[in-house]
């Protein structure tokens, strides 16, 4: 058993220092105070002063606590056991079940060798057409939904979650608010997928520290499971907490912030987290789904610029509905060419049509007279939000090809339509309605 | 002579505090002894009897008191036969090897041999017992690929030195002495065909350089045509993300008409070196009937791989590209992500505590990104042939916004700017470069002559396309509407390029000139089109041609008779050409490039 130390120097923010000896670094320690015991991890070693960061926070620590060093990085427990329960950042239950402490393992272990990768190869189906057609999803992928507060981002989520077809689902929750927690389990309980997910959830009025924790947790419970043969999807949210936590012990060590407050590591402390995404030859797979909020609905803002330089695309959720711009799949290649013949053709051109009708409504928005031209895109356009876009448009995704490809042919010629005569010569609607008006 | 060593003060993140016994020097090595584990470190700054150094590792699991060995050397590189092929971390490590003693995940502490010590060469000796040398001089070569693998006089040696003795012709391993030399002291040295060489140093053992003119062919049209990259010169692909950074420098990987490529994958997302990774080695290179991984060497330290080797990284890279420019051929480097190095060095900075500049970069950002692009460059070597390294780097500006230290350091010292522009990638015009703000100093493979007429009727034609917005299509004369129209061609049928179609993927300078006249064409002639109706549906007609023009096999059938559709649909509405097109062509003749 390690000394007791009981002489704390310093206390500022979460962070405490005392002067301990034979300490390493990221070693966690237990402080005793008059409130209970809480988890501190070891951030900065000087000679023999060590600072701690106290995962309940500094609040109400007193200089006279016991500090307790314990020899060990952070752990969680790993087993079949975890299935259906609910945790909070430090891994304590959260709902009436027991503690649990066999099988511990080491959580932010070292990353995948590159080499060892695989190229992503499974399409994951979600009855979306906005994603499935225009930026599927892929199994391994990293992919965060932008948004700003308010819109159904959670629900969103847990669509994808329930129609995936995955093994296990992970629900990392960071500054979750209770009710959002609520949803999350009954939705999942209604869809009898309680049994295959774990929840590790910190809500708003939680510790600040323990929200850093989050992401760690699940990702590597996630990971054994992955080795073990399991598809797993994480679900991160609010991944702009979880920043801003970062943001805040930064602070508090006094380290020169890079842009609007954040460290310069904020990047490399993302990338940590969703770089744990991962197909793992001969066994399972790990796609994380994140939830990016965007202060002041701002792209720009550090959070979700440096998650986007990191994720493998973005959904980007706007009034509702995914936005065709700005919204992106990077590993949609990897699959769209196998799905069907028109997937890829049909899919930028559709893109393409939609970005001339942003710029008709917006010449329209100006007073100008509206040509054909203007005409068959303002017509196109109101299909295709209405159609494809609305998220409540279940569908399989050939269904929604050849849905887009009647949405074209009701509003335009074929060769308006900028796609490549071979597609259009096995694809194009023989009788749309138009061409039937024309003939009357 | 011992070796200096030390011991743990302090941790804070990657960079450890040592109490320092006996001498050290900046950049030196040093090795962090936790458990059994030694953990490679790089010494950044000396402060009296304690080193700050940066460490290529997690950090957990320091403890103060812990001891360091220092190494003597500063940061290197292999270099010698073999290293083709390989697939290397920051710091040289060979990632497959790693993998077959780690398995999936990477290993703290476990340091591999660069090169193959094991494998065999078919060294040919180049010179005699007797002859005078100094570092740089070929010894001897060995097949390696398709290319003759120079073996140097290690780079290090100074001074001239008289060769005792050569192995003959026949089968060495790379450790195996192959040379023997003398200098005027009587000192005599054997040398191997291995040796190391610091990676933050340039390698400028040439006889001149040169200023870059011959075009680098990238077979993507808007690059070689109107945003040409030079052999030996520097260019710079600044993007907002999802912009195509990493597509464009990929597809460059595979089509540019260079030697030897090496993959800089710094920083950045780890899946999209598996592409390369798992593609290449089934992908022929054209060129040559061999797999392009036989051409390829890839740096891969991506972005949750530890933060002081994707430092290291970039450099690592480069110094491969020098050493392979040291054999006469032509070499390009593709780094992604510049930033992502530059923010490695900001971490750094901000742990050292030093005075940040912009954005909380360090004041010497831009000398640092000067020096890196300056080890570009076409050079004559000492035996008359030319060898040239080419870098292409990626930027990753922060929000997008290219008014940010990385970018605006970046293009004062590149010869080429590719801008991406969001509005492109969004409209899914592929590549996003965006044809009004970016630009080359270097000659195009076409003539500029040409080039400038064509991008002139861009920007007229942007101009209109502004126009327009403000007063409509029905205020803007028919003319005009034309020169809308021929500068939306100009953009959608030659200028976007579909990289995932076998044909219009990659196009060659041959091809890009032949249907380059089309283009020219359609740009110069003046037709007889009654109303804009009539003129946005012929230029609709043109354009869905020209893009099947594009797909079609280079000298099909197809090819050709789209190219007839093509001159046939301009003839019929041709009244008459563009005087000063009419000009130009006649000055430069036929001959289009
Ligand atoms: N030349 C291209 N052709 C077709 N699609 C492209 C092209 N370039 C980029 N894309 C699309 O954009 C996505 C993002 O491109 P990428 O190069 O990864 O962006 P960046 O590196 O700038 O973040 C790709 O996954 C692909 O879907
Ligand atoms: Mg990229």
């Amino acid at each position: 058993m390690k000394k007791i130390y009981s002489r704390i120097e310093e206390i500022a923010g979460n962070v405490i220092t005392v002067t301990a000896e034979d300490v390493r670094y990221s070693e966690l320690a237990l402080v005793t105070s008059g409130h209970g015991k809480s988890l501190a991890e070891v951030i900065r070693l000087r000679g023999n002063k060590v600072s701690l960061q106290v995962y309940s926070g500094g609040r109400g620590v007193s200089t006279g606590d016991e500090v307790q060093f314990l020899g060990r990085p952070m752990q969680v427990s790993f087993s079949d056991n975890l299935l259906g329960r609910i945790f909070d950042g430090s891994g304590r239950p959260r709902d009436k079940g027991p503690t649990l402490e066999e099988n511990l393992i080491e959580i932010g272990g070292p990353s995948v060798n590159p080499s060892k990768r695989i190229i992503p190869r499974n399409m994951i189906r979600t009855g979306i057409p906005m994603i499935d057609l225009f930026n599927t999803l892929v199994e391994s992928q990293k992919l965060p939904i932008f948004s700003v507060s308010g819109e159904p981002y959670n629900e969103l989520l847990s669509r994808i979650a329930m129609q995936a077809e995955v093994d296990l689902i992970i629900l990392g929750g960071m500054g979750l608010k209770y009710d959002d927690f609520l949803f999350f389990r009954d939705t999942l309980e209604k869809g009898g997928a309680m049994d295959r997910t774990i929840f590790f959830v910190h809500t708003a009025s939680d510790p600040v520290v323990e929200c850093l924790m989050v992401p760690d947790i699940s990702l590597a419970v996630a990971e054994k499971f992955a080795l073990q043969g399991k598809r797993v999807l994480v679900l991160l949210t609010d991944m702009t907490n979880f920043a801003d936590s970062l943001k805040e012990i930064a602070i508090t060590m006094e380290q020169v912030p890079s842009n609007r407050g954040y460290p310069g590591d904020l990047y490399s402390q993302l990338a940590a987290r969703y770089e744990k995404a991962v197909d793992f030859e001969g066994a399972g797979s790990i796609t994380t789904l994140g939830v990016t909020t965007m202060p002041g609905d701002d792209v720009t803002h550090p959070v979700p610029d440096n998650t986007g330089y990191i994720t493998e695309g973005q959904y980007y959720l706007r009034g509702g509905r995914i936005e065709p711009f700005g919204s992106l799949s990077r590993l949609k290649q990897m699959v769209n060419d196998t799905t069907r013949a028109d997937h890829r053709g049909l899919m930028d051109g559709m893109i393409r049509l939609y970005a001339n009708y942003k710029e008709s409504v917006e010449k329209k928005s100006m007073g100008f007279r509206m040509s054909e031209w203007d005409q068959k895109l303002l017509r196109y356009g109101a299909l295709f939000e209405a159609k494809m876009m609305d998220l409540t448009v279940n569908i399989p995704l050939e269904e929604a090809l050849d849905l887009g490809w009647e949405i074209l042919a009701e509003c335009f010629q074929s060769d308006e339509t900028g796609l490549q005569s071979k597609l259009l010569d096995q694809f194009w609607p023989r009788k749309s309605i138009r061409d039937e008006q024309e003939t009357a | 002579m011992t070796r200096t060593t030390g011991t743990v003060f302090g941790v804070n993140g990657n960079m450890v505090t040592v109490d320092v016994k006996g001498d050290v020097s900046l950049n030196e090595v040093g090795y962090i002894s936790v458990g059994d584990q030694k953990l490679k470190s790089e010494v950044i700054r000396i402060r009296g009897k304690q080193a700050e150094m940066q460490v290529f590792e997690q950090t957990g699991g320091i403890g103060v008191g812990d001891t360091v060995e220092f190494s003597g050397e500063m940061l290197a590189v292999e270099l010698g036969p073999g290293l083709l092929g390989q697939v290397y971390d920051g710091l040289q490590n060979p990632l497959p090897q790693l993998a077959e003693q780690a398995g999936f995940f990477l290993k703290r502490g476990l340091y591999l041999d660069a090169i193959d010590k094991a494998r065999s060469w078919e060294f040919t000796p180049k010179l005699e017992a007797g002859a005078t040398v100094s570092a740089g001089d070929t010894i001897g070569t060995v097949p390696e690929g398709i290319f003759d693998h120079r073996i140097m006089v290690p780079f290090n040696i100074s001074g001239e030195w008289t060769v005792r003795k050569v192995a003959p012709k026949g089968s060495y391993k790379v450790d195996d002495t192959i040379c023997q030399i003398e200098d005027a002291k009587g000192t005599t040295q054997d040398l191997s065909m291995l040796f190391e060489w610091p990676v933050k140093r340039a390698i400028s053992l040439f006889e001149e350089r040169y200023k870059p003119t011959e075009p680098m062919v990238t077979k993507i049209r808007m690059i070689d045509t109107f945003f040409p990259v030079a052999r030996g010169g520097t260019y710079c692909i600044p993007g907002p993300f999802g912009a195509g950074k990493t597509v464009l420098q990929q597809i460059t990987s595979r089509h540019a008409e260079v030697d030897i490529v090496i993959v800089a994958a710094c920083g950045e997302r780890a899946g999209e070196v598996v592409e390369t990774l798992q593609e290449f080695p089934e992908l022929t290179d054209p060129r040559t009937g061999r797999t392009l991984m036989e051409r390829t060497v890839i740096i891969c330290n991506t972005s949750s791989m530890p933060v002081a080797s994707r430092e290291a990284s970039v450099y690592t890279a480069v110094t491969i590209a020098e050493y392979y420019r040291q054999m006469g051929l032509n070499v390009l480097l593709l780094a992604d992500s510049t930033s992502r190095w530059a923010q490695a060095m900001r971490e750094m900075s901000g742990r050292l505590e030093e005075i940040p500049g912009e954005e909380a970069f360090p004041a010497y950002l831009e000398s640092v990104i000067a020096s890196f692009y300056e080890r570009a460059g076409v050079v004559r070597l000492k035996d008359g042939s030319f060898g040239s390294v080419t870098i292409g780097g990626t930027v990753s500006p922060a929000g997008g916004n290219f008014e940010e230290p990385v970018t605006q350091a970046t293009l004062k010292v590149v010869g080429a700017f590719h801008g991406l522009s969001r509005e492109r990638s969004d409209a899914r015009k592929y590549p996003a470069i965006h044809p009004l703000e970016s630009w080359s100093k270097y000659p195009s493979a076409i003539n500029d002559e040409l080039v400038a007429y064509c991008r002139d009727i861009l920007l007229r034609g942007n101009e209109v396309s502004q126009m327009m917005k403000v007063v409509g299509e029905e205020g803007t004369s028919l003319e005009d509407f034309v020169l809308y129209q021929k500068s939306e061609f100009l953009d959608s049928a030659y200028m976007q390029q579909n990289s995932f179609d076998p044909v219009d993927g990659s196009v060659t300078i041959e091809r890009q000139r032949h249907i380059f006249r089309i283009l020219f064409d359609v740009l110069a002639s003046e037709f007889d089109l009654h109303d804009k109706d009539n003129a946005r549906s012929y230029f609709n007609q043109l354009r869905q041609i020209y893009l099947d023009y594009n797909t079609s096999e280079w000298e099909s059938d197809a090819f050709a008779s789209r190219e007839a559709e093509l001159v046939k649909l301009i003839n019929e509405k041709r009244t008459g050409y563009d005087s000063t097109a009419e000009e130009i062509r006649n000055r430069v003749g036929s001959a289009v490039g």
